[in-house]
């Protein structure tokens, strides 16, 4: 894919979230980084996760460092920050743990709030990703099935049972 | 869901406060099962774990107020799924998706849960007219409901957790469904959204995000899901109807007071068509029976009400089809929807 401003390929695949509605953009390195101190000047107009990033990064070595972002990976659920950005959507409720560096400015800028306030599920005090790690663990049963590891995949079963059985106490 | 077909829906009933402008008040709250990744990422094996675990929940019947039907949308033709589309059961991204996905929708279609959408749950609650602490409220329980029999994801400081993080604290998105055709002809609409978006409220057509305004019809919800609580954001949205409502109604005396002949013609013009058309599509029809509902909210033309807010929905695409009973490709929807238009309207004037 090229660059939406010029000739060379685009490397940077920005997705940003305007009003809610997703808007794509493909850009070379020399363009992002034009993009990214644009967007760090119009902080006020838009939410931008661009935006963000470029304020929560320095911003002359934002591309580069984006780009190392990029390959982080969730443990859980397998996504890179590259496809959340791509996508706008996060794979797991863990993301919001693992990447949290990267979504508090992101979420700050959307909300102009970092704090939830109102409503809360049953054992919120402690959050769920306690729970939320039967997503590895579910996974790792299957891969172990998979190569017929049966004694792991019962232990990791009987792993999945006590988490649930605890929580659901 | 052919039972549904002959129903006009909770939304377009017509009934409750200012409902001469506001159509209905509907409140809807993302919410996602701690132990699955979030829909885009499910395997398909989580997809149909997640629905299962749902589906229990319709057993405990003792708990719903009202019968609770279950669909499945993956095992329905395209003709059902738009036909709930069109009533606002379930939204476009739903019906268009892939793999296991359904909805919970009860008698009444007073609420809907879907599953496996954008997140695993899209709980809503809607009611006709302005009335969004009474949707609250039906939305809150079911969501207790839920919360007591199943574990959500949720983070002390993010609050409930979601795909996107647009949605991210409460998950709520508060929206009262406005008609706004005098603010249409006198082209006020779009200061008057341009402030709306000052205050973080959104502005949407008919059928949600990115959708056209058909009919006059606009959806205004709040922007902005952490930070507020849910009450908070039921003012906010709440505060701004009333300013909404009386900018309409100074529109529309506007137009009686200087302009109420060309009006008048634009009514009765709206009328003969829908009356006499041989063909119609769609979006005209929408366009003209918003022009009626307008003339008989002014006093300008008679025409039985519950018939025209049946008429919004029954002429819709899906909705036409199966009244005929079958599927029929456009220009044939266009001559059905000519002669189901003829029929009601010379039925309602005698």
């Amino acid at each position: 894919m090229k660059c939406q401003h010029c000739e060379k390929p685009a490397t940077f695949h920005i997705t940003e979230l305007t009003d809610g509605v997703p808007e794509e953009l493909h850009l070379c390195e020399e363009h992002a980084r034009i993009y990214l101190m644009q967007a760090d000047v119009n902080e006020e107009d838009v939410p931008s996760i661009a935006g963000a990033l470029a304020q929560h990064l320095n911003i002359n070595e934002a591309a580069e460092q984006l780009a190392k972002l990029d390959q982080q990976a969730c443990p859980l659920c397998g996504i890179t920050f590259y496809e959340f950005r791509h996508v706008g959507r996060l794979g797991c409720p863990h993301d919001y743990i693992c990447f949290e560096d990267e979504i508090d400015p992101i979420v700050s800028n959307i909300h102009s709030a970092t704090m939830h306030v109102g409503k809360k599920p049953r054992g919120a005090a402690e959050g769920t990703d306690k729970r939320t790690d039967i997503i590895r663990l579910r996974r790792e049963m299957e891969q172990a099935i998979q190569v017929e590891d049966y004694e792991k995949a019962s232990q990791l079963r009987d792993q999945i049972i006590g988490i649930d059985k605890e929580q659901s106490g | 869901m052919d039972e549904l077909a002959g129903k006009g829906g909770e939304w377009l009933k017509g009934t409750g406060p200012e409902s001469d402008i506001v159509i209905s008040s509907r409140i809807r709250l993302a919410r996602n099962l701690s132990e699955f990744p979030f829909v885009r990422k499910c395997s398909d094996s989580d997809k149909s774990a997640i629905e299962t675990r749902v589906a229990e929940l319709i057993n405990q019947d003792s708990k719903w107020s009202d019968p609770v039907s279950y669909y499945r949308i993956d095992e329905m033709n395209d003709l059902d799924r738009q036909f709930l589309v069109e009533r606002q059961l379930i939204s476009r991204e739903l019906a268009e998706s892939n793999g296991a996905r359904s909805v919970l929708i009860d008698s009444d279609e007073k609420f809907s849960v879907m599953i496996n959408e954008e997140d695993h749950l899209r709980i809503q609650a809607v009611q006709s007219g302005l009335d969004l602490t009474e949707a609250w409220h039906r939305v809150n329980a079911i969501d207790d409901f839920v919360d007591s029999c199943l574990h959500y994801a949720f983070h002390p400081r993010f609050g409930y957790l979601t795909a996107c993080p647009t949605n991210v604290g409460t998950g709520m998105r508060v929206s009262v469904m406005l008609h706004l055709p005098a603010l249409v002809m006198t082209q006020e609409l779009e200061k008057v959204f341009r402030s709306l978006q000052k205050i973080n409220l959104a502005v949407r057509g008919l059928y949600g995000e990115g959708s056209e305004a058909m009919g006059d019809f606009y959806q205004i919800s709040n922007q902005i899901t952490l930070g507020k609580s849910e009450v908070e954001l039921v003012q906010q949205v709440n505060e701004v109807i009333p300013v909404m409502i009386e900018y309409e109604r100074k529109a529309r005396d506007f137009l009686l007071r200087e302009s109420r002949d060309e009006l008048s013609d634009r009514v009765s013009r709206a009328h003969g068509i829908l009356q006499n058309a041989k063909t119609i599509s769609s979006e005209e029809t929408m366009h003209l029976l918003s022009s009626i509902r307008l003339g008989v909210n002014l006093g300008l033309i008679e025409v039985d009400v519950p018939m025209l807010n049946r008429l919004f929905l029954q002429t819709q695409p899906a909705h036409l089809q199966k009244m005929v009973g079958g599927q029929l490709d456009i220009a044939d929807r266009n001559i059905h929807r000519a002669r189901y238009l003829k029929k009601s309207f010379n039925i309602g004037d005698n």
